[in-house]
């Protein structure tokens, strides 16, 4: 079975972003970028599935600048068969991102596509379900258990107040949550036999999608800085406050 | 990759992948390492197994390949990121007791010796230090008599890395002559009759590797274990030392950057006189010198690294290096532990380590001494 994983390159989780000073987005300049990760767990539950026999090719794809190279190699050093990248400098939004993904499912017919839930840039949490959507496949989100029966998967959801396990049809679209699993890291040999790994590129062109935005972004702004807090002297003073001051009680 | 930057993507891939193993399998734990005095034994099959101990080898030995001196600073930088110079030690005394192995031994001795290491199902350990001296590698005294088809061992060795759990050991002994003429490097293997580990050597700092005494008391070793030609052994050593020199100035910069990194971090947070400390010019200024400091001994030391890579034999510069660096690293660390005030002296802020970790760098592969007769030979002194 062919697993088609999708992975994005973002800025590092532990990077503190900041925001441009003329509010058109968050400064990129210089600072050190990574794999989504919620593309990391996709890419171990991938690899997992190729261990245990289930998965028999692993194919990686990245939208995005060229160095997002960077990021399919690690995905190959993990354990990926080989990688797609759709090369563009230009701003791609989740529905353009689906697009793009169908173009390349419906070359590649995998029998599973996993997918983050969301990336950590701009935490939509749309491109899997758009994609389930434009191909037509069933999909199962939030995943903190995928087993694969027969031509069917077992997808255990993490929702509010507790779980649920949806079973679909393959080929199907499967978007990953936090723990669904602890994703490795690659060893040097890996990252080494990963250089010679197979690895296209293509441009949205080819794959016949339009990138012009939808969506337009108005303004990105920092959150408010939290103010300090104080310390009160007694259990009175802290009811006092809450009801008189916070108004809450 | 620009002409200015010295780092690939594999590189920086494999930074990552030591960053994340640092993060896993060792931060949480450093703390009570450095207090106990000794990692698990475990850490080096962990690291083998990741591929972080064959770095530079052959890959026939399970290596990543020779010729990639940059590969090895980008995982060594991350791995210092552990805050323990000790365990860096520790980890990475193959690093200087197996070069030669892989260079010169018996291929039946190197292929047996060698894989085990890089897996880290074996430990070795370089012994050339003895208790009479150090500096001058040429006087050593364990003597090596050649008895039919084994070489009977007499002598001690000292302060060496690694030395209590070693299975394998390196060992600078004397075969010949007087001078550096006379020096042979001999395989000495744990549980050989005659051969005995003493103490663990309790020290200021590089907590968390064990540091030995060896004893030879007519020690019967296999002549097959000699390592190249009698009687060649000091320039294999003085080949090995570029290398060692060159690691411990990665040592010394990253040292200096932690301290550095830690120091921006508290000062811009504690607070004295109704202000940060860092919003005191004389804070500033000591921490641009600190950072300065750093900038200057990381660059000069990756010069070095592409000299070396270039095949040149750059030793007076290595020995510059080496000397600015530990330098900049005892200027950076003492600054850090004064800008962190009492907190400095506590064994939980991180400076503290560092501080005690810096002052063997000046000492271990060479002290600044002998870099600066090596850098006065070279200048035609
Ligand atoms: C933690 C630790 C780990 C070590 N690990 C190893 C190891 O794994 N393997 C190993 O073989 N060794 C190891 N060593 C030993 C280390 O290499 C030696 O300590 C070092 O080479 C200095 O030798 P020495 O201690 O005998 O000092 P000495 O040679 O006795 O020097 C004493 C002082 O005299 C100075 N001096 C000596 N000669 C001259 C000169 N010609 N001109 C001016 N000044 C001079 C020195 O610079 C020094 O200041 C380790 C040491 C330490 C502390
Ligand atoms: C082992 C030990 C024993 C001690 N014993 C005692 C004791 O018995 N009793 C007791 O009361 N205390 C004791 N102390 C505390 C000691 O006196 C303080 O640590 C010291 O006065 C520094 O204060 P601090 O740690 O709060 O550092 P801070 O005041 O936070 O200073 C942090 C850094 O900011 C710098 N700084 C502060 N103000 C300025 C300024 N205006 N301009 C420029 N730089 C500035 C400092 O020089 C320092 O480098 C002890 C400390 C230690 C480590």
């Amino acid at each position: 079975m062919k697993v088609l994983v999708a992975v994005k390159r973002v800025i590092d989780y532990n990077v503190k972003v900041r925001v441009k000073p003329d509010n058109t987005g968050v400064d990129l300049a210089n600072v050190k970028m990574a794999m989504n990760p919620f593309c990391e767990i996709a890419v171990e539950e991938a690899v997992r599935l190729k261990e245990k026999g289930v998965a028999t090719e692993i194919v990686v794809v990245s939208i995005g600048p060229k160095a997002a190279q960077e990021q399919i190699r690690t995905a190959l050093a993990l354990g990926a068969d080989r990688g797609i990248h759709i090369e563009t400098d230009e701003e791609v939004q989740s529905l353009q991102a689906a697009k793009l993904l169908k173009a390349v499912v419906d070359k590649e017919e995998p029998k599973l596509v996993i997918l983050g839930k969301q990336s950590i840039d701009t935490d939509n949490n749309q491109t899997g379900q758009m994609l389930a959507a434009l191909a037509g496949m069933p999909q199962g989100t939030f995943a903190s258990e995928v087993v694969v029966d027969g031509d069917k998967v077992n997808v255990t959801r993490e929702v509010d107040g507790g779980l649920v396990t949806v079973q679909l049809n393959l080929p199907a679209v499967v978007t990953t949550d936090l723990r669904l699993n602890e994703p490795r890291y690659a060893s040097l040999p890996n990252i080494m036999k990963a250089k010679k790994k197979p690895l296209d590129t293509q441009s949205p062109a080819d794959l016949g999608v339009d990138l012009t935005p939808r969506l337009t972004t108005l303004k990105v702004e920092a959150p408010q800085t939290r103010k300090a807090g104080i310390k009160v002297g007694s259990v009175e003073e802290l009811v006092d406050k809450l009801k008189n001051e916070a108004k809450v009680i | 990759m620009s002409n200015t930057e010295y780092f690939s993507e594999t590189h920086n891939q494999a930074r990552e992948m030591a960053r994340r193993f640092v993060a896993r399998h060792i931060l949480p734990h450093i703390d009570d390492w450095e207090e106990q005095g000794e990692f698990p034994r475990e850490l080096y099959h962990q690291a083998g197994e990741a591929g972080l101990l064959g770095i530079g080898y052959p890959e026939k030995f399970g290596g990543s390949g020779e010729g990639d001196l940059f590969l090895k600073i980008a995982v060594s930088e991350e791995l210092l990121r552990s805050t323990s110079g000790g365990l860096v030690a520790g980890l990475g005394s193959l690093d200087i007791a197996l070069p030669p192995i892989v260079q010169w031994a018996r291929p039946e001795v190197r292929d047996r010796v060698v894989p085990d290491v890089l897996a880290g199902r074996k430990i070795a350990a370089l012994a050339v230090t003895e208790p009479d001296g150090g500096s001058d590698v040429a006087r050593l005294k364990t003597r090596a008599v050649r008895d039919g088809d084994h070489y009977r061992v007499s002598g001690s060795k000292t302060f060496i890395t690694s030395g209590i759990r070693a299975d394998y050991y390196t060992v600078a002994v004397r075969t010949g002559d007087e001078g550096h003429g006379g020096i042979s490097l001999l395989l000495i293997e744990k549980g050989t009759p005659g051969f005995s580990v003493g103490r663990k050597l309790n020290k200021m700092g590089w907590w968390a590797s064990d540091t030995a005494e060896l004893f030879f008391d007519d020690c019967r070793v296999p002549a097959e274990n000699l390592i190249g030609q009698e009687n060649a052994g000091f320039i294999a050593i003085m080949a090995n030392f570029l290398r060692e020199r060159l690691m411990l100035s990665v040592m010394a910069y990253m040292t200096a950057e932690l301290a550095l990194e830690a120091s921006l971090e508290y000062t811009r947070s504690r607070k004295a006189f109704g202000r940060t400390v860092a919003g005191f010019q004389v804070t500033r200024h000591k921490l641009v010198d600190m950072a300065t400091d750093v900038d200057l001994a990381r660059e000069y030391t990756y010069r070095c690294a592409a000299l070396m890579q270039a095949r040149k034999n750059p030793i007076r510069q290595v020995a510059m290096a080496k000397n600015f660096a530990t330098e900049a690293c005892e200027r950076v660390t003492r600054e850090a532990v004064q800008l962190h005030g009492g907190m400095g002296y506590m064994r939980e802020s991180v400076v503290e380590r560092l501080y005690r970790d810096a002052r063997i760098l000046a000492i271990g592969g060479g002290t600044t001494e002998i870099m600066k007769e090596l850098i006065a030979k070279q200048m035609g002194l």
